[in-house]
């Protein structure tokens, strides 16, 4: 007997090292060969609270969290209380031999007894490896690789403590379902929603980063420093967000591509430099990780309530393109793409993740980095370093793109200016280059609607009902609307993965003709529904909305229609 | 060689009468006799009468939002190493709407020449209090005089130990172009704060004003000594000093970037074997 998916929870306090559990069994389950998805939900604090690591492991794709726990780790009481309900038939409990499960099947492990209190997280993962049927060499393996470079004293007492955790449960059978074993063991990397950002931006040719740390997007910082020198990428810690983005708007003037993660108070802070990045036609990408607001709002959860934000933010009219990754792997090919597109546009780039996307681990292929080019800013479309002393940064054209030379990297004198200006760069109040200029820079939105990247659509050409998202629920919705279809429905699934800007086209005949359409997303007022009501006239009024700053499961999407 | 009519001249939006003429001379002066070629220079602005100094100008620029020339200084800075950049802006856009970039600036000593037109007003606006205006100045938004104490630039910039700190007036072209050259030739931070009577907004600090006041820091005294530095800093009413106050020798910011070491960042590649490998560590 054995399981073809399991989900796994890992619960205890700030502090305790459920990450550590958490990261070292999804590092094992990935090199074994298993599918996995991870979400974590910790508290905005460093020490106590109630924090979570779930993994959902399975030998066959999967693209969402699944409510429900199948083995439940506890390394405190209060994991044991909260979580209990949740069991699933046939789940299993690993908690420390002094906790109490109530009705639940309780697996007690004296840890004390096992290691060192140091090494309580390795006799957890192993007593959790050995119940899942993992291999022991295969998790020594994984856990030398997570743990990295240790003393060998250090790593030696953590294979001890392996070692007691296999035997004890080895002595102590417990009558709990193994893992089936994987289909075959492929070649798969372990990362985060933030790091596929950075890697996808590093393979865009990154140049300068600038940022000031707030969760959810720090990481995605803290990945592109981790490797900046041997990618010659410059980073800095600004003083704040305002500085940043100036920064990263200065730094692609002088021909870096420039990346600025954030989050929605940050974002907020950014503004007039967005604004900014319109008028002086700079290619920018802002990486808009969100979690709820308004304000700090829930600093470490999840939610899409910046879709409008984006696309408004700054003050004035100018075109800009938003970006929505559905899954880590969308995650490296958007960025990449983002920075291609800020670049060829000369606008502004927003890319919206949300904490559970950026903080959730999958494993995913390995990325063809064949084939991948970096922007060569100031590039194909200018005279650029060539251009001469009549040089005019902003001359009008009928795609509204205008030659983009570099300063100081050739004779041209690059004027861009904040102010209105004529097309030498310079200021005016002449109102009818005012207008023409205006003109100019709304004909790149052309540009920009021609390169949309269309919906994704699964399912029946001819639904009964579509279920549509955005960005990080892509996975919830795929699996919600599959099952439905198990159930003998017609259902497909339609997901946005460029929420702006919005090509009727790609999208509206084939809503239109649906039985019916429901709009899924994470806030409370249903943004793209609104989005494409502007833009198509269609009105979803059907709504599957989430805002308690927990992600969209398929599980949620399924009660809220009742199926 | 650059000639001061490579530099261009241009109608101005300037008051008859304003400092900025004459520190435009200075800049240019300083600008020829330092050799530099007008597409060598990057001078970035904020916003104000001071900040509109690039568009009287041949060279390139970068004219952005108020308050926030230095960090886009900064980010051209660390994208290309060989640019000579200027940021030039005035008291408001430097020191209180860009306040906090201008502390970041000083513990960065980011190699960048910083001139601040400083008439002690905002003239633009049409006559508030800066954050240089003096204790009790009176204008239509602080009718009853400022209250709070002005900032002291030159003595935060001494206090971090930048690379350069030196006090200019508009009234002796000359004596500032001379500043302006040095400046340009440090490696790190160069802050010239330069003293400007506004003829349309502040009846206090006028030319006159200015006149008896100003003297040159005695040639004896020594830039490299901090404390002799930081004293000099203090004093400004009744006497109030003109010169160079410090000469430091801090690392410039930028050279904490060995890719830097390789010119600007635009003309760098990407290595993909490298970044192959760093994708290949997450497992």
């Amino acid at each position: 007997m054995s399981r073809d998916e399991i989900n796994i929870l890992i619960g205890g306090e700030a502090g305790q090292g459920l990450a550590t559990v958490g990261q070292g069994l999804a590092t094992v389950l990935v090199r074994t060969g298993y599918h996995l998805v991870v979400t974590q939900d910790y508290q905005s604090r460093i020490r106590g609270g109630h924090n979570t690591f779930a993994l959902r492991a399975s030998v066959k794709p999967i693209q969402a969290p699944r409510e429900g726990v199948d083995l439940l780790v506890a390394l405190n009481q209060e994991t044991l209380t909260l979580h209990e309900k949740e069991l699933n038939p046939g789940a299993g409990v690993v908690a420390d031999a002094g906790l109490t499960c109530g009705l639940a099947p309780c697996y007690n492990v004296p840890y004390a007894q096992l290691s060192g209190p140091r090494y309580l997280n390795t006799v957890a993962l192993g007593v959790s490896s050995s119940l899942l049927g993992l291999d022991r060499e295969a998790v020594a393996d994984g856990l030398a690789k997570f743990l990295g470079k240790l003393s060998p004293e250090m790593a030696a007492k953590n294979q001890e403590a392996l070692a007691a955790a296999y035997a004890h449960a080895a002595a102590n059978p417990a009558p709990f379902t193994p893992l089936a074993p994987p289909a075959a063991a492929a070649d798969r990397l372990l990362m985060t929603g933030n790091e596929a950002i950075a890697l996808g931006a590093l393979a865009a040719g990154l140049k300068l980063l600038a940022f000031y740390p707030m969760t959810p997007a720090t990481s995605v910082a803290l990945t592109v420093i981790a490797h900046a020198r041997e990618m010659g990428v410059v980073t800095e810690q600004a003083e704040d967000e305002i500085s940043a983005i100036n920064m990263a708007l200065g730094a692609a003037y002088a021909g870096a591509p420039a990346l600025v993660p954030t989050s929605g108070g940050g974002f907020a802070l950014m503004v007039e430099g967005i604004s900014l990045a319109g008028m002086t036609e700079t290619p920018v990408v802002i990486v808009l990780a969100q979690r709820p607001g308004p304000a700090t709002g829930l600093p470490t959860r999840t939610e899409q309530g910046d879709l409008e934000f984006a696309l408004h933010a700054g003050h004035g009219e100018f075109p800009r393109a938003l970006l929505a990754p559905g899954s880590v792997e969308d995650c490296f090919h958007l960025a990449y793409h983002a920075m291609h597109l800020a670049e060829k546009h000369q606008s502004p780039v927003i890319l919206l993740t949300d904490q559970f996307l950026a903080d959730s681990y999958r494993a995913v292929a390995p990325f063809d980095l064949s084939g991948l080019a970096p922007v060569k800013a100031g590039g194909a479309e200018a005279g650029g370093a060539e251009a001469g002393g009549d040089y005019e940064r902003y001359a009008i054209t009928s795609k509204g793109i205008s030659p983009r030379a570099l300063p100081g990297l050739g004779r041209a004198l690059v004027v861009s200016d904040s102010d209105e200006h004529t097309a030498d760069g310079h200021i005016t109040e002449d109102l009818s280059a005012r207008a023409a200029m205006v003109d100019k820079r709304l004909r790149k939105l052309a540009g920009l609607t021609a390169e949309v990247l269309a919906p994704i659509w699964e399912g029946p050409e001819e639904a009964g009902t579509i279920l549509v998202g955005w960005g990080s629920t892509r996975g919830a919705v795929s699996e919600a609307a599959g099952a439905l279809r198990a159930q003998g429905r017609s259902v497909a699934a339609c997901h946005f993965r460029q929420p702006w800007p919005l090509r009727p086209d790609q999208f509206l005949s084939r809503l239109a003709r649906a039985g019916q359409v429901v709009m899924v997303e994470g806030n409370a007022t249903g943004q793209m529904a609104r989005l494409i009501r502007s833009e198509t006239g269609l009105h979803i009024s059907r709504q599957v909305l989430r805002y308690d700053g927990l992600p969209i499961t398929p599980e949620f999407i399924l009660r809220a229609l009742g199926a | 060689m650059a000639s001061l009519e490579d530099y261009g001249e241009f109608e101005t939006a300037w008051c008859p009468g304003c400092g900025n003429f004459s520190i435009i001379k200075a800049l240019k002066q300083a600008l020829v006799k330092s050799g530099l070629a007008p597409h060598q220079v990057l001078l970035v602005s904020g916003i104000g009468q001071a900040a509109k100094m690039p568009h009287y100008l041949r060279c390139n620029c970068f004219n952005g939002l108020h308050g926030r020339a230095l960090p886009a200084a900064t980010g051209a800075r660390l994208a290309n190493p060989e640019l000579k950049i200027i940021v030039e802006s005035g008291d408001g856009c430097s020191y209180g709407e860009g306040g906090n970039h201008f502390l970041a600036g000083l513990r960065r000593n980011i190699d960048v020449t910083m001139l601040v037109h400083d008439n002690q007003v905002y003239g633009l606006t049409k006559g508030q209090a800066s954050p240089t205006s003096g204790e009790g100045f009176v204008t239509k938004a602080q009718p009853q005089g400022a209250y709070s104490k002005p900032f002291n630039p030159l003595a935060a910039a001494v206090g971090q130990r930048i690379s350069f700190v030196a006090r200019g007036f508009a009234a002796e072209a000359d004596h500032l172009a001379g500043l302006i050259a040095e400046a340009l030739t440090v490696r790190g931070l160069a802050l010239i704060d330069i003293l400007q009577p506004c003829v349309s907004f502040n009846k206090v600090n006028t030319f006159a004003w200015y006149k008896e006041r100003v003297y040159h820091i005695d040639p004896a005294h020594d830039a490299s000594d901090w404390q002799a530095a930081m004293k000099l800093a203090q004093e400004f009413g009744e006497r109030i000093p003109l010169g160079v106050f410090w000469r430091g020798g801090r690392m410039a910011f930028s050279d904490h970037f060995p890719v830097l070491q390789a010119g600007p960042l635009a003309r760098q590649g990407t290595d993909y074997a490298a970044l192959n490998e760093i994708m290949r560590k997450f497992v």
